[in-house]
This record gives C-alpha cells, structure tokens and sequence, in this order.
C-alpha cells in the first residue's frame, strides 16, 4: 500500500482529519462561539477580548505522510497540534482518528488510544530528569503495565534504533541535546505508534546537530513509514522533510501543499516570502520547468518528471543539449532545456539581476 | 543601557519622596499637635468600642474543648504510642513488668548512633560530612546532654514524616486546584508562617494539656508550611511539555501525579523536607513550654534560675543538632540520581543492613558493657564552668561599660523612639496604610491593608501592636544598615564571600531561642536584650538577598556600562544597584518578617509589646487573649510584606523583569 517516497498524486487513506476546528481562549470562549455558530471574525474575537489561537483549521494527514505544520511563533502551531492530539480541548470543530470522532472519546478511550496508536516527541524533549535512557525509553510501556523484562527489550531496540547504544544507564542531564532527543525519538517510539507528533523537535538544537537529526528523521522514516505531524518554524527544515506542508500565520492556516506547490503557487503573498529564499532547484521537479516534447525529444538523455532540477542539473548544463522528460511508465511528455535550469540556478526566471 | 537603569529608579524615588514627606508630616502633626476633644477617637481607641474577638474566640476554644473531647483524647492518643516508641527506642529503653520482675530493653546506644549519622554522612556527603555528624553527634555524649538531646531527636523523627504526608497532600490539592490554592491555601500558610510561635502553643496547651502529644502537635502545625509550598511551587513548575508528555503516554491520573509530576518535583520537594526539619526543631525547642521535654526545656529551666553555663550548653547541643541535620537533609537533596542497581537484595541494602547491624550489636553490647549505653560521668564533661567563669569575668571588668552603652541606647534612642510610636494615633497610621497600598497595588491591596489594620486597633491591642511595630521595625532597620553593606562587600569579593557565607548559613539553621541566651548573659533582660538577639537573627536575608542580587547583575548590563564608560563607582551606583534593587528590597522584607517573628520570642527576656501580650495568655492558658494577640502579630507581618512585594512587583515590571 505504502510507496518508498509519497507522492501527491497517489490518494492514500486519511489519518487525521479536522474540519473548522477552533480553538479560542479567554472566558465564555464556548459559548461565544456556539452562539456564532461556530465562526467568528478576527474583529469579533478582538472586541469581545477572546484569542483566536486556531481560527476555522481544517486538514487532512494521509498514511505515511510526514505533513509538516509551518508558522512563525504565536501562529498557533503548537496549539493546533496540541488540540489534534487533544492535549487541548478544541472549543469548537471536529476531529477525527482513523475515521473515528475523537473529540467524543472519553478519558479511558483517549488514555488507550494515546497509549497504544500516538507517540509525541518535544521542542525541549521532556525526558524524565529521575530516570535512565532505559527507564524513560521503557516509561510508556511501563504505565501500561508491561513486564520488565519485555518493556527492557523493546526499549533496547529502540535505543539502537536510534543509535544511542551504551547510554541506557545515564540520566538525561548527562547526555548532550541532540542525545537527548534522540531518548525522545526513541520513547515516542517504543509503542509504535500509528501516528507521530513532533513538536518542534529540533528546533533547541544547534544548527549542525539539527541537520544531522533531519538526515536521521528520513533515515527513520524510510524504515519506519509512520504517519507524521511535524511542527516547526524553520521554512528550510519544511522544504527538507515535507510531503506537504500547512502555512499557518495567526491561528489561521492560508495555505496547504507539496513544497513544489507553495513554491510554484504560493497562495499569498506571505508565503511567498518564506519561499523567495529557497533553493528551487531542490524543490521544483523536472516537471515545472517542462517544455512540450518535439519530435527530437525521444532522442535526448531521459529525466524523470518527479526529478528534482539539482538532481540532473549539473548534467543537463554539462551537455548543453535538452534533456528528455518522462512520466512513471517510460513515456515522453515533455523535454527540458539547459537554458531554462540556468535562468533557474541563476534566478533569472524570477527577474534576478533585473 | 545604564541610562535606562538609572532613570527609572530616579523617577520613582521622586514621587515616592513626595508620598513620604505629606506621611511623615501627617504622622507627626498627629503627634506633636494637641488633638481636638471631638476627634481623640481617632486618636486612641476607645475601649467602650473594641470589639471582643478575645471572648469570642476563647468562647469557640472552650466549646471546642467540651464538645470534642473524643476526638481531642482520641488523637492523643493515636500520636501516643509511636512518639512513646520513639522516646523509649532512642532515650528511655523499654521497660517490661512490674516490681521485682521489671527488666529493662535498653534504648539504642550512643555508639551505634553515633556511627550511624557519620555513616549516613559518608554515603550522602563524603568524609567531611561524616566527620561533621559523628563528631557532632559524639560531643553531645561527651558533653552529658545525650538524653535530652535524643528526646528532641525522638520528636523531631516523628513529627518531621506526619509533616511531609500533610504537606505533600495539601500541597496536591492546591497545585491541582488553583482557586483553592489562592483563596484558601496560601492565605492560610500566609498567616500560619506569620504567626508567632507561641501563638500555636495556646490551642495545643488548651485541647491537650501540657505534654509531649500537644508540643508535638503545635511543632507540626507550625512546621508543615513550607512543605504545602515546596510542593505547590515544584508541581507548578514542572515543565508543561512533561506534563503534555505524561498525558501523550497514556497516563492515567495517578500515574501522572505519582511517576510523572512528583518524581519531576523532587528537588523542590527535598528542599521542603529541608525546611520542614529545621523549623520541627526550631519549634520543638519553643514547645518545651508545654511539655515537650528534651534540650528545649533544659535551655528554659537553665535560663529561669540564671545558670548561664547550663543554658549556653543545652543550646550549642541544639545548635549541633540543628547544623547536622540540615547539612545532612541538604545533602540527601542535592545527591544526584545514581545508576540503577541491578544487584540482588542484600548487595543493594548494604548500606542500611550495616546500620541495623551496628544498632543491634552496639545495643546488645551495651547490656554487658553499661557505658555504652550512659557514658559515665567520669567521661563525660561539662563546659558549663567556664561559660559562667566567662562571663562573670565580662561582668567584673567591663559592666560598667557595658551597662552604660545599654543604658546609653535605651534613654536616647529606644525610650524616646517607643513612646513616639505609642502615641501614634491609630486612625492616621490606617489612612497611610491604606494609600500606601492603594498607590502600591490597587484599590484590592488597599481594602485589605485598611481591614487588617483595622483589625489590629478594633481588638483593642493598638498600643502594644505600635510597640512591637516598634522594636521590630529598629530591629530590621539595624540588621539592614548591617547587612546590605556585608552583603555588598561579599558582591565585590569572593573573599568575603567565601568568609561570610558559611557563618550566615549556620546563623540561619540556629534556632531562634538559642540566640538569646550569650545576649541574655552579657545585656540582662529588656529591649535591649531583645534588639541584639532579633538583629543576629534577622540579618542573615538582608546580607544574603543583597549578595546574590548584585552578583546576578547580567553580565551584559555590566559590559554595557563599562563600555559606555563607567567608572567603578558608577557602575556600581547607576547599573548594578538599580538592577539589584528588587531582589535588595525582599531580602528586606524576609529580614523584616524574621525580626517580627523574633521579637515576639524575646518576650521572655521581657520585652513589653504583643509578644508579651501572648506569652502572658499561653502561662495562663488564655485561648481568646494569644490567639487575637498571635493574629495582630501576624496581621502586622503580613501588612509589611504585602506592601513590600507589591513595590518590588511594580519596580520589576517598570524593568520589565517581571
């Protein structure tokens, strides 16, 4: 069912979805909106002294996709995860879980569905100060009441997985951060859960070490195939992990898709500033930049249309010569010129120099 | 940057200067200007209106006292048996039978636990903790004080658990509950940690009697605060995203308090624990008045027939107690988190297997040799000579000195300064009270300042209240002029810090009824007396606040002043005491509530003020009297501090450090 690298254009199962979910803080915030039925306007919420943390949010997370949840701080990101994992109540909205209605599972249906099919991991990694690597690795095993000797097992496994072999018996304040959140990866892991939450997770860490974690995120997710919620702030973290990405800018989210989209089509012109620095060559496709196929086109060198440009460019501007484009079977649909990766490296399609 | 510290500091203490000068004009013009006939009322209180809260409350006392006394006779007895298993295993030895067949199990012996507090010493704090706990605990045998110093002992072990079981219980429901926490707890720990000791004596000496039960009783009322605290502030300061995580796992309710929150808190937890024990044993001293036995009394039948030498003794082994155990809970608490061992029962359990090993064998051995169970006397030694030698020395040479300083002070500067705050007309201080708090913190501060200083006039009690303001406002006044300047110098040199902080932190783990005695010696009683021991015992905050406030300047500032070209002096004056001011004006406020608490207990070296009010209700078991008087005491303390945080609370959010 589930294909090496997600791709958009294969509709897979939903997840997790929300539809006009609200969260609004401030006192009455319920009944506020119950008498608007549900909606209010950002000049409402101001006038009656409400905050509107996540306005009207509604997504789909697929199997297996790591959907990523971008916005600068105070953009309600972490709100709007919390509220999906039902940390916080929504005030209004729905929410549902493998089809099922979430907000309607009472406190013994959540703490079993949290035990067994969710796993979370944290912006400052909320490892248990008390415990050892082993220990808080095998905590959530432990509450639910696994022998030791198996919840030890697991947890080793996943220490491995992680590569942290050899500091299951120190404590937290021992380790360094990206160590330590390499024991939150691990825990969030140990009851394989169906659907992963990550909060931030990389973003207390320092560059080189984030990076080195985002290189073993993929790692991970190559073996593993969870269905990802990934929160972050850092456009280029996004652009890097993404099947697709939410932009969310004050409680509201103004755009949704692949990072090729957002790039190509950026619904505002706020997120068209976050992507006027990014490196499009690693995000467009071979596609993008396609030219309707000639006769010639069955003779040049052959790309893949699902291709990134950085892939094929060094290539394409070496031999000077356009490239063939094909789709999934082996068809040609279109070809691509060297000139055109040019003006894109150079960013002369985007008036560059001008 | 020094420019924006120092401006607003100056702006404040401008319109401050204005609101001091129309107070102190108010204030003196009440005093100095004969009052009309029609307003006197506003002046003095009259008696014809004050209301009785003494009979109603001694009235709740003794319906209490005929009406529960099942459940008064009942705890008694509950409390009993393990405090009488305490007193035997540590002190007394059990005794079986009657007559001729009584026999006798004897108590544990000095030797083994003696080697067991050095023991618990090595494993919690290396060699110098050990040496420190065994060789404190040995001179309490050398110095024949080991009865009573294991009487104490025996209190403290069992008040100090039932202590933290309350508090950590009170302590969940407020941290889970935070409208019961704001509106019932903390203002309950407010005035129970104002309220002057002897004041909880009164209820236990009226419900039960005067006994061991009742001391134990009123040592861990007075005692369980700090651990509602600790364990408030460590639940509500565990990092939300631990929170978030206990319940992401599936946490059930008590498996998130139990293995998430608590576990999380520990820290805070220990040092409520801390806490907890050295305020057991600073009260259990002062419950010696009703019944508690042990050093406390000795300290108090010493000082009432004038034995300096037996008084200084009893208290130093209080002090040795006192340092021993909060060195030793403070290091238990510190200890970090150790591997897991893995190792089977007896190997893990060394430690305390060894323990009750040595406890068992040095105890058996003691029935064949006696002296490890009594030192003889010919062992033992007492320094009670010399102390009295000492200070009958003192007196032959240099009375005449001291006496005129004594007398000196008392005619030019406390006698005059007491009658002026005697003639303080109640209803002005009220009016000053109240727009203090008003300009402080709002119309809310104000109304409570206006009712708690109503309170203090409408009892009756207004002119003992201004004598107590009195000597504690001198007392807090001298230990600040002492102690800032110590506590900057300790700023300007490790040195001094180095010197300093090991002498005020043992200051502070002394209890405060040993500071009067070397006083009492040298000064006789009266205000005097009472001014010296409450300014040793107050100071320690104001150095220690004034310490750590400068030396938390961010470093930042400081470049930012010196780069700006700051000479030292001006650094100093327009960055780093700015900076420091707020955490500066707490260390006064503790130094204050410290000063209140004391002069309250040197109304046994016979200060004339609330103390005294309550100590006369707690000789004669007046329950109306001490409790309205103990409440006044406590209403003044919380006055002050209210009025102080809520300054230094604006201070930071003009700095924006709030």
């Amino acid at each position: 069912m589930k294909t090496k690298t997600p791709d958009a254009d294969i509709q897979r199962p939903v997840k997790l979805s929300c539809r006009a979910l609200w969260k609004v803080f401030g006192p009455n915030a319920a009944k506020f909106m119950a008498e608007r039925n549900g909606k209010a306007t950002a000049a409402e919420l101001d006038k009656a002294a409400l905050i509107g943390a996540v306005r009207n949010a509604t997504l789909d997370v697929r199997e297996g996709e790591i959907f990523i949840v971008m916005g600068l701080s105070g953009s309600g990101k972490s709100t709007l995860v919390r509220c999906l994992s039902r940390l916080i109540e929504p005030t209004t909205g729905e929410l549902t879980f493998d089809g099922k209605d979430l907000l309607k599972a009472n406190e013994a249906e959540l703490i079993n569905i949290r035990r067994h099919k969710m796993g979370m991991v944290f912006q400052h990694f909320a490892l248990l100060p008390h415990l050892t690597v082993l220990e808080n690795v095998a905590f959530p095993l432990s509450i639910q009441g696994i022998g030791k000797a198996e919840r030890e097992a697991r947890a080793h496994q996943m220490i491995d997985l992680v590569s942290l072999k050899g500091r299951e018996n120190h404590f937290p304040s021992e380790l360094s951060g990206g160590q330590q959140q390499r024991v939150g990866i691990a825990r969030s892991l140990a009851v394989e859960p169906e659907i992963w939450f990550l909060d931030e997770p990389f973003s207390a860490l320092d560059p080189l070490i984030r990076r080195e974690m985002q290189t073993e995120l993929i790692r991970l997710q190559s073996v593993l195939k969870k269905t990802v919620v990934f929160i972050t702030h850092d456009f280029d973290e996004a652009i890097r992990l993404a099947d697709r990405i939410a932009i969310m800018k004050d409680g509201e989210i103004i755009q949704i898709g692949t990072p090729e989209d957002l790039v190509n089509n950026p619904a505002t012109s706020y997120v068209a500033e976050f992507t006027a620095d990014v490196n499009r060559a690693k995000v467009l496709s071979a596609r993008a930049l396609m030219e309707p196929a000639t006769a010639k086109s069955g003779g040049f060198e052959k790309v893949a249309a699902k291709a990134k440009i950085a892939s094929f460019a060094a290539a394409i501007v070496d031999s000077t010569k356009p490239f063939a484009v094909v789709g999934d079977a082996g068809e040609v649909i279109g070809e691509i010129s060297p000139r055109a990766v040019i003006n894109l490296l150079s960013g002369k399609d985007r008036g560059a120099g001008a | 940057m020094s420019d924006i510290a120092h401006s607003a500091p100056s702006t404040v203490s401008g319109k401050w200067l204005g609101l001091w000068v129309v107070a102190g004009a108010i204030v003196v013009t009440a005093i100095l200007l004969p009052v009309p006939e029609a307003l006197s009322p506003l002046a003095i209180y009259p008696d014809s209106l004050v209301i009785p809260f003494k009979d109603w409350v001694g009235g709740f006392m003794a319906w209490l006292k005929t009406n529960f006394t099942w459940f008064t006779r009942w705890l008694a007895a509950l409390i009993e048996a393990p405090l009488r298993f305490a007193f035997n295993l540590l002190a007394k030895g059990f005794k079986f039978g009657t007559g001729e067949a009584a026999w006798t199990l004897p108590r544990l012996s000095w030797l083994g636990v003696t080697f067991v507090m050095a023991w618990l010493g090595y494993i919690f704090g290396g060699r110098r903790l050990a040496a420190l706990s065994g060789l404190g605990f040995l001179s309490l045998v050398l110095f024949d004080v080991w009865d009573s110093s294991m009487l104490t002992l025996a209190l403290i072990v069992i008040c100090v658990p039932f202590c933290i079981v309350t508090g950590l219980a009170v302590g969940i429901w407020g941290h889970f509950s935070p409208r019961v926490n704001r509106w019932l707890i903390s203002p309950a720990l407010d005035l129970m940690q104002t309220m002057p000791t002897f004041a909880f004596l009164i209820p236990m000496l009226l419900l039960f009697g005067a006994s061991p039960v009742s001391a134990l009783l009123a040592t861990a009322l007075f005692a369980t605060p700090p651990m509602v605290r600790a364990t408030v502030l460590g639940l509500n300061k565990v990092p939300q995203e631990i929170k978030d995580f206990a319940d992401m796992a599936g946490c059930t309710k008590s498996q998130k308090l139990w293995r998430v929150l608590l576990p999380s808190a520990k820290p805070s937890l220990l040092i409520g624990v801390n806490q907890v024990i050295m305020l057991a044993l600073n009260m259990v001293i002062i419950s010696s008045m009703i019944g508690a036995g042990g050093l406390g009394y000795d300290v108090l039948l010493a000082l009432r027939a004038l034995k300096i030498g037996q008084a200084m003794e009893a208290g130093l082994a209080i002090v040795i107690i006192a340092v021993v155990l909060d060195r030793l809970s403070q290091a238990i608490a510190l200890k970090r988190p150790q591997a897991v061992d893995t190792r089977g029962f007896i190997a893990r359990n060394t430690n305390s297997l060894l323990a009750i090993a040595v406890l068992l064998i040095t105890t058996a051995l003691s029935l064949v040799f006696p002296a490890l169970n009594t030192l003889p006397d010919s062992l033992t030694f007492t320094t009670a000579p010399y102390w009295n030698a000492g200070v009958d020395w003192i007196i032959i040479n240099f009375f005449d000195i001291i006496e005129a300083g004594r007398v000196f002070v008392l005619l030019n500067f406390l006698n005059p300064l007491r009658a002026g705050f005697e003639a303080l007309p109640w209803f002005g201080v009220l009016l000053i009270l109240t727009a203090l708090g008003w300009r402080l913190g709002g119309w809310g501060l104000a109304l409570v300042i206006a009712l708690l200083t109503a309170f203090c006039a409408t009892t009756g009690l207004w002119v003992p209240a201004m004598q107590t303001l009195y000597l504690c406002g001198v007392a807090a006044l001298v230990a600040s002029a002492l102690g800032i300047p110590i506590g900057l110098w300790c700023s300007r040199s490790d040195r001094v810090s180095a010197i300093v902080t090991p002498i005020i932190d043992t200051l502070q783990t002394i209890p405060s009824f040993c500071f009067i005695i070397p006083v009492v010696m040298l000064f006789r009683v009266g205000d005097v007396t009472a001014l010296i021991a409450t300014v040793a015992f107050s100071i320690v905050p104001a150095v220690r606040y004034t310490n750590h406030g400068i030396r938390q300047v961010p470093h930042e500032l400081l470049e930012a002043g010196i780069v700006s070209g700051c000479t030292k002096w001006q650094l100093f004056r327009r960055v780093q005491l700015p900076v420091a001011m707020p955490e500066i004006m707490l260390g006064i406020n503790q130094t204050i509530l410290l000063s209140l608490s004391m002069i309250i207990i040197c109304a046994m070296v016979g200060t004339r003020d609330l103390g005294q009010e309550v100590f006369k209700a707690l000789s004669k078991a007046d329950a109306g009297r001490g409790i309205v008087a103990g409440l006044v005491i406590a209403f003044i303390g919380i006055i002050a501090d209210r009025l102080i945080t809520a300054w230094v609370q604006r201070m930071r959010e003009r700095r924006g450090m709030a």
